[in-house]
């Protein structure tokens, strides 16, 4: 059997995005002109949940997408096997937009890549900043997060999840050995 | 609920060879499949992989900048032996949104004209390096002529009387969206079913997702046995129509008639063109389709082409989604 350890609990998950939520406000001064992108599929509930942590604090609308990097990966075309499409929702342009770009674990920095050129396809933001729950370094490209849930060294062999739950109680970031 | 797994994708740390988290890949399949041919060797499965890409490809034709660098670097040859305007342009619009290069060969334009054959035609450009070669002809089975030859990936835009697999996608992908679902729908295929390779496309995929096919037109025009395709045959609009979700007109294929199939089109016209009166017997929210170029007047009236509930423009938006989802499925991966 795999040996499973889980980092990060419910409470700490909950905790880290209060805390990513107010540096996004004090970095940015205020809600103006910012969006919230949530990359499929890890990045899209933690976009939510920090979207409503931001209009609960500043009591401001904010809008928010969803953005399907598959077609613009590295390896779109030699992988083996092809994560089904799930689509981009961003129904709006990101021309002056403050971009929130949301992923739950940062690691060769090739999704953050693909996902930058995505958004540029929407226009031309005034700036994209990067929102991760973890950060479990093994970076392949000159890419880093703005914001951090937290820094966990991780060997290759590892995988880290992050699980989240509908009603959040039983949300955790397991590491397991691969 | 798992939202999402970070893992083994560094080289040193794979083993499989996948570099995607293996959560990431429940629920994905490939299209295990060098070629695009028929709709008959294709299974449901399959056939919802397609419809589900497609739906999911429709946003990059609203944007702005309607491009994903996906296809960059390969080529796409459309090889068209028999007019086009729609699925030809369909197919270009197609590869470029993904960032492939065209390359448009006509029979009126090419060596056809000087006496080259299919297959020395079909060698040549295989020496330029394509990676999808699309290709339309009047003689059935070109497509699976060229697939046998070739080692690119070849899509079938239509081939004489047998399938245009492409059209059936775009119809079904229409349909869904309509109706939700293509199981248990009533759907009249109306017209010159002998000779219509979008009938049996239809007909093929059609029955695979479970919806009862009727078909209906001149009975010199129904092929003998075609109940062994899992269709009912009506001889007149009206049991065709009775209740009907959707009501498929094929176009009169003049040129494709021998001679005296019937004896006139206004006599055709007559008895089967979809019309404000016999429009009454399908169900209320009935959506009348055709595959193009529509013979107004002929097959379907104007009023009834351009009315409420006719979605052939969509199935034109619908067709450009449906060759990208293919496009994209056939290239590069496991073969």
């Amino acid at each position: 059997m795999k040996k499973k350890k889980v980092v990060m609990n419910a409470e700490g998950i909950e905790r880290s995005l209060t805390r990513i939520a107010h540096e996004i406000l004090e970095r940015n001064k205020g809600t103006d002109n910012l969006i919230v992108i949530g990359i499929r599929r890890g990045g899209v509930s933690l976009a939510e949940r920090l979207c409503e942590k931001l209009s609960a604090i500043e009591g401001a609308e904010i809008m928010s997408g969803t953005l399907d990097i598959t077609l613009y990966r590295d390896d779109a075309l030699t992988t083996g096997k092809r994560p089904a499409l799930e689509g981009t929702y961003i129904p709006f342009p990101l021309d002056h937009k403050r971009v929130i770009l949301v992923d739950d674990v940062l690691f060769t920095g090739r999704t953050i890549r693909a996902a930058m050129d995505a958004l540029m396809d929407f226009g031309r933001p005034e700036l994209i900043q990067l929102a991760v729950l973890i950060d479990r370094g093994h970076r392949e490209l000159p890419i880093r997060a703005d914001f951090i849930g937290e820094t966990l060294p991780s060997s290759l062999w590892e995988n880290i999840s992050v699980n989240l739950t509908d009603n959040g109680s039983e949300d955790e970031v397991v590491i397991e050995e691969g | 609920m798992p939202t999402g797994t970070k893992g083994g994708s560094h080289p040193q740390g794979r083993q499989t060879g996948v570099s995607l988290s293996d959560r990431r890949l429940e629920g994905t399949m490939n299209l295990s499949k060098k070629d695009m041919l028929e709709i008959r060797d294709l299974s449901p499965e399959e056939i919802d992989l397609i419809l589900n890409t497609a739906a999911s490809f429709k946003e990059i034709s609203t944007r702005t900048i309607k491009k994903v660098p996906t296809l960059r670097g390969k080529t796409v040859i459309t090889l068209f032996f028999e007019a086009s305007t729609r699925t030809r342009t369909s197919f270009e619009i197609a590869a470029k949104r993904l960032s492939a290069d065209t390359i448009n060969i006509s029979a009126s334009t090419s060596s056809v004209l000087k006496g080259e054959t299919l297959m020395d035609t079909a060698r040549n450009l295989e020496a330029m390096n394509p990676d999808i070669i699309v290709i339309r002809h009047s003689a059935a089975g070109a497509a699976h002529i060229l697939a046998g030859l070739l080692k690119q990936s070849i899509i079938n835009a239509g081939d004489g009387a047998h399938e245009h697999p492409t059209q059936a996608l775009l119809d079904m992908l229409t349909i869904r969206e309509k109706k939700g679902s293509i199981e248990g729908l009533k759907i009249a295929i109306v017209g010159d079913i002998a000779h219509s390779r979008v009938a049996r496309s239809n007909i093929y995929g059609l029955t695979k997702m479970g919806a009862k096919v009727v078909i209906c037109g001149p009975a010199m025009m129904i092929p003998r046995e075609i109940e062994r395709m899992g269709v009912e045959v009506c001889y007149t609009m009206k049991d065709a129509l009775q209740d009907a979700d959707v009501v498929m007109m094929l176009r009169m294929q003049l040129e494709r008639q021998e001679k005296n199939l019937f004896p006139s089109l206004r006599e055709y016209a007559q008895y089967f063109s979809l019309n404000r009166d016999n429009i009454r017997l399908a169900k209320n929210d009935v959506i009348v389709m055709h595959p193009g170029p529509i013979n107004r007047g002929v097959e379907i009236t104007s009023e009834i082409a351009d009315g409420p509930s006719s979605v052939i423009l969509e199935q034109v938006t619908n067709g450009v989604a449906v060759r990208m989802a293919l496009l994209y499925l056939l290239s590069g991966g496991v073969k």
